[in-house]
């Protein structure tokens, strides 16, 4: 039996080298000199500073409205909730190509909003605007689904207590459910902002691939890999030396879980 | 209960399953409210402590009228100065004993609220835990802190849910007879959900019996113990050999 767990294991194994292999050779793919000289390409610190840009703009959007949200949907479980729970999802499951044809179709010149928008003078679509809509899009759902969890956990009866002792609805909401969800929060950003910079095909079909406009930083590696694979490969590590940090970082938040105390829901009598 | 009653509530109010029916009443003496698991006993502090509205009914502490369905009277949690402690004491894990004090002091500076929260922790012996964390905290820790919280806002009636359970027996001891001693100080209307026998005994506390969602019986505890109209009343006296009474119309 001992050759048939070994050989089940080995698959396991398998897995878990193809996750870790592409970002080990990234380290070894170029020498510091060559790495010198991606960084030096003119592709990239224009794409490094859109992407930084346009991802901090969208997380700020996605915590500013996605935390009402998640509070409404953690604080009922009617049909309007499970409907709207099941809707935010629907990024995450969708192809990203198809969502940024949704946006296009909503955004577009001759999409549902987009001729209004013009007529008022304000183009979304091929500007910067529509790689922090398409970014929104799909990274919101992380955080929403994050929060609204962590906002699950918070024992109802603290908030009750809170108001008890003279908050109001809002006060006893920034006061004791913000910092009890704070680790989960602050997840859910991490995991948002990751998605956000990596986001490409919304991106690409939304907003196009315009040096210094709408061309992030995943775009510019497209673009680099056709002139120098040495750009390709520092903008590369730059994505993944940010997601290294931040998996170290979630780790780190996952050991800042609330205590019991502030999870363990109270019972009915 | 009495003509002198300081506060009254009578409510009728529906949660799922449980249909809520009753009319409670009580002086400065503590009154304990028992009764079996599911009959609504927590529903019903959540209540008055303004967690959900009845369907009708009214609720008046002193001379303050905190629900009335007749007049559409539905005060908020925060203008109802109940002060409400749940079931494993609620204390905000975020801050320190000292801060989960404060949070009910409405002093215009920090440092205020903080010297008056630290005073009330003095009041009820726990003031070497001003600094600790609730994860810290023991069970009869917690219990102090949680009632100096609840009464720093000055509360015109305290609502305290089990506020001895999940503690081992000699911690129990030792809190019941702290709990009555301070309530007897504070003299205040306080609702207590208890399922102990010796609570009620300790607090020497008004009873009133809920079951089903109504009120079975109610009277002082040697009252109800010796007419009891339930096998739950009966089991929870200890009364040996028993013969239900027919209960109260």
């Amino acid at each position: 039996m001992k050759w048939a767990r070994a050989s089940v294991l080995s698959l396991g194994f398998l897995l878990l080298g193809l996750l870790v292999v592409p970002a080990m050779a990234l380290l070894v793919a170029a020498s510091p000199a060559e790495l010198a000289q991606g960084v030096a390409h003119p592709l990239f610190g224009p794409s490094l500073w859109l992407s930084l840009r346009t991802t901090m703009l969208s997380l700020a959007i996605v915590v500013v409205c996605g935390t009402p949200l998640a509070w409404w949907l953690a604080s009922a479980q009617g049909w309007p909730q499970r409907l709207a729970d099941a809707l935010v999802e629907l990024p995450i499951v969708m192809p990203p190509a198809v969502v940024g044809i949704g946006l296009l179709e909503t955004f577009g010149r001759s999409g549902l909003l987009g001729g209004p928008l013009e007529l008022l003078g304000i183009q979304v679509a091929f500007a910067t605007p529509a790689v922090i809509l398409a970014q929104v899009t799909v990274s919101a759902p992380f955080y929403v689904q994050a929060a609204a969890a962590a906002f699950r956990r918070v024992d109802p009866d603290l908030l009750l207590v809170a108001r008890t002792l003279g908050q109001s609805p809002v006060g006893a909401f920034a006061r004791v459910a913000i910092p009890i969800a704070m680790p989960g929060l602050v997840s859910g950003g991490a995991l948002a902002w990751a998605r956000a910079l990596g986001e490409f095909g919304a991106t690409l079909l939304f907003a196009g691939s315009l040096p210094g406009t709408t061309q992030t930083m995943p775009l510019a590696i497209v673009l680099a890999l056709e002139s120098d694979v040495r750009a390709a490969i520092a903008i590369s590590l730059v994505l993944a030396g940010a997601a290294v940090l931040l998996l170290l970082g979630l780790r780190l938040v996952a050991g800042l879980r609330p205590s019991d105390d502030a999870t363990s829901r109270s019972k009915l009598s | 209960m009495t003509a002198s009653a300081v506060w009254t509530a009578e409510i009728e109010a529906t949660l799922g399953r449980l249909r809520l029916d009753v009319c409670l009443s009580g002086d400065l003496r503590p009154v304990a409210l028992i009764g079996p698991n599911g009959a609504g006993k927590t529903t019903l502090l959540r209540i008055l402590a303004g967690a959900r509205s009845p369907l009708r009914g009214k609720i008046e502490i002193g001379d303050v009228t905190i629900f009335d369905s007749e007049d559409g009277t539905d005060l908020a949690p925060e203008h109802r100065r109940v002060g409400y402690v749940p079931q494993g004491f609620g204390l905000f894990p975020h801050l320190t004993a000292l801060g989960n004090v404060a949070f009910g002091v409405a002093a215009d500076r920090s440092s205020e609220s903080q010297r008056q929260a630290a005073e009330m922790l003095r009041h009820v012996g726990a003031a070497e835990l001003e600094a600790r964390l609730p994860i810290r905290l023991s069970g009869g820790e917690k219990q102090r802190v949680a009632l100096a919280r609840a009464l720093i806002a000055d509360p015109a009636m305290l609502l305290l849910d089990e506020p001895l359970a999940a503690m081992d027996p000699i911690a129990r001891r030792r809190l019941r007879a702290f709990l009555a001693s301070h309530l007897a100080q504070v003299r205040r209307p306080t609702l207590v959900v208890t399922h102990d026998l010796r609570d009620v005994k300790a607090l020497d506390a008004f009873v009133y019996v809920l079951e089903g969602g109504r009120i079975s019986q109610s009277g002082s505890w040697d009252d109800v113990a010796s007419k009891p109209t339930s096998d739950f009343v009966a089991e929870f006296f200890d009364v040996q050999d028993r013969e239900l009474s027919p209960g109260c119309e």
